[in-house]
């Protein structure tokens, strides 16, 4: 007879290997793809392996088949529904839905090896001290991961706003206690069973709530890269709940990955994790400063007409592209535009600031998807020295990436923040759905220069317009 | 005990080496790599596997393992999914929408 434990211990190294490869790939363009594929694969070999494994040792039993297979085939269906349906620019609530419901993932587990201790053959699982840590760690981080992540996405959706409350600092009394209400469920787990669970489970959500729902939408992704780190870590207690190695190893590895990528996101907004998670929403904080000068003067407006003449007589024009293109949808319209523009033998660069679109790199994935060639969209240090030969810079539903008072207004709440040079240009457009302010909530000095013009309305629009302006001139007819 | 200096040696190297796995990333890459990882720490339907697996007759027991299953497939398989869809607008070849 085969040695089945050997053969789970033998498709588990694997599977780490192969995770650990995939991690890696995921970090460099060319390999991404099957790097992704290859951390697919390993998840599937992983599976393989605890079904081996058990068949090994007492078989599965045809309830537990039926049980498996209906839950991995509704999970398994609705997943793949998801993935298919959902538009690319709702790509960070759909991970941070993906993300939540991984951390209830670890949550149930951890749950019912409390409520159930199982008996094995050789240990009984839920006794001892470190099992009840390792539920309670699980527990706590699975929770918080799951109600953490629900908020994330539902004011990423829109379907909930920052209460003024939760700016104040009395919100961190409210966080500090659930905090010590989870400690000390955490400690009562110890001697008495039940309740403390139930009380473990409410206080972790409340705190998952409690930290999430003060923290604004600029400053999102940075908490959504941080709850999945969270869910990896979830997942390695899980791994000490049920005693499985490549739980704790994938666990591991994703909860420091993740720590890593939400750092490097933070710098590149130039955010510090400290200020994100404690430091409130920048917008309602900075709400009553810019009131005294927020008001706009010598703004110059002008059609898509105008906009239109002066992209024709450009040699050089660089888009700036923003979360307003991204809301908008309109990175196909744009596309068309610059598509007219390339016949029309003026050349197009796309100046991709590291948190443009809703999270960084999320501009990048919605031009590829407009099919955008890859060596048009230039980073920030790579665009900034050539906007001086530039001559028209249009600037689509982006307002804070191109203030240039992060560089030069140490006053501004947004002092220091890498920003593109877009005023360096001979000419701006900014198209903007009106005159309010962006994400920060800070008046752009940009919109007030001389060399600026704003073109009002929603981008997908102002886009169609300009498109068809630029046929009546002939852009892109020749050649 | 053995179980627990090994997993505690195993928790303390996959730490290290996920600190490691990244370094440098373009940031074209930090929303797929988000979503990427994001899928991998689905890897607790390991888990619920195994609790369903041991939860003999155990009804509630099964129920609650079929439902944890249930959440880690959704990630596991719907982050994976659209992490490719995200990659696959990268790679120039088959960039075109097919279909809508």
């Amino acid at each position: 007879m085969f040695n089945a434990g050997i053969l789970k211990f033998s498709i588990d190294l694997i599977a780490v290997l192969l995770l650990a490869l995939g991690i890696k790939g995921l970090s460099k363009v060319r390999s991404a793809r099957d790097a992704n594929r290859l951390a697919a694969l390993a998840m599937g070999l992983a599976v393989i392996g605890v079904l081996v494994n058990s068949l090994g040792i007492g078989g599965i039993s045809t309830k537990a088949w039926v049980w498996i297979i209906i839950g991995s085939a509704i999970g398994g269906a609705l997943g793949l529904v998801t993935a298919r349906r959902v538009p690319m620019t709702a790509m960070p609530e759909t991970v941070a839905l993906f993300n939540g419901c991984g951390g209830m993932s670890s949550l149930l587990v951890a749950i019912a090896v409390a409520i159930f201790p199982v008996t094995e053959n050789q240990v009984e699982i839920g006794k001892g001290i470190v099992e009840i840590i390792s539920i309670a760690v699980s527990i706590f981080v699975g929770a918080i991961t799951f109600s953490g992540s629900l908020v994330a996405m539902a004011k990423l959706q829109g379907w909930l706003a920052t209460p003024a409350w939760t700016q104040s600092k009395f919100r961190h009394a409210v966080n500090i206690s659930f905090a010590v209400l989870c400690l000390v469920a955490a400690i009562n787990l110890f001697s008495q069973g039940e309740n403390s669970l139930w009380l473990l489970v409410i206080g972790s959500s409340l705190l998952g709530i409690g930290v999430t729902l003060p923290i604004g939408g600029a400053d999102m992704p940075v908490v959504i890269s941080l709850l999945n780190s969270y869910s990896g870590v979830a997942a390695a207690a899980a791994g000490f709940v049920v005693g499985s190695q490549l739980l704790i190893v994938a666990g591991a590895m994703v909860g420091a990955a993740g720590l890593i990528l939400t750092q490097v996101m933070c710098k590149g907004m130039n955010r510090s994790l400290v200020s994100v998670l404690f430091g409130g929403a920048l917008g309602a904080a900075s709400n009553t400063a810019s009131k005294g000068g927020g008001e706009y003067t010598n703004i110059t407006s002008c059609s898509a007409e105008e906009c239109a003449l002066t992209l024709e007589a450009a040699e050089r024009v660089v888009i700036v592209p923003g979360y307003g293109l991204a809301v908008a949808q309109a990175q196909h319209t744009l596309r068309e535009v610059t598509r007219a523009l390339e016949a029309g033998g003026i050349k197009v660069a796309y100046a991709i600031h590291p948190v443009a679109g809703r999270m960084p790199g999320h501009m990048n994935v919605l031009l590829a998807e407009a099919d955008v060639p890859y060596e048009q969209l230039k980073e920030m240090d790579q665009i900034n020295p050539e906007f001086p030969a530039t001559d028209v810079v249009l600037v689509l539903g982006a307002n804070d990436v191109v203030n240039p008072q992060a560089k030069n207004d140490p006053s501004s709440p947004l002092y220091g923040m890498p920003v593109l040079d877009v005023q360096e240009a001979r000419t701006v457009f900014v198209v903007k759905r009106g005159m309010s302010a962006g994400y920060s909530g800070i008046k752009n000095g940009l919109f007030e220069l001389i060399n600026t013009s704003m073109v009002f309305g929603d981008a997908k629009k102002v886009l169609g317009d300009l498109l068809v302006e630029l046929k009546e001139l002939g852009v892109g007819r020749k050649t | 005990m053995s179980f627990l200096s090994e997993a505690l040696w195993v928790l303390l190297l996959g730490s290290l080496l996920g600190l490691e796995l990244i370094g440098k990333v373009p940031p074209t890459l930090h929303t797929p790599l988000m979503s990427g990882a994001n899928a991998i720490s689905g890897i607790t339907m390991l888990a619920a596997l195994t609790l369903i697996i041991k939860a003999g007759d155990n009804l509630a027991l099964l129920l609650m393992g079929s439902v944890s299953l249930g959440f880690a497939l959704f990630n596991v398989i719907g982050g994976f999914l659209v992490t490719d869809r995200m990659l696959a607008m990268f790679s120039r070849k088959n960039v075109r929408n097919k279909g809508n």
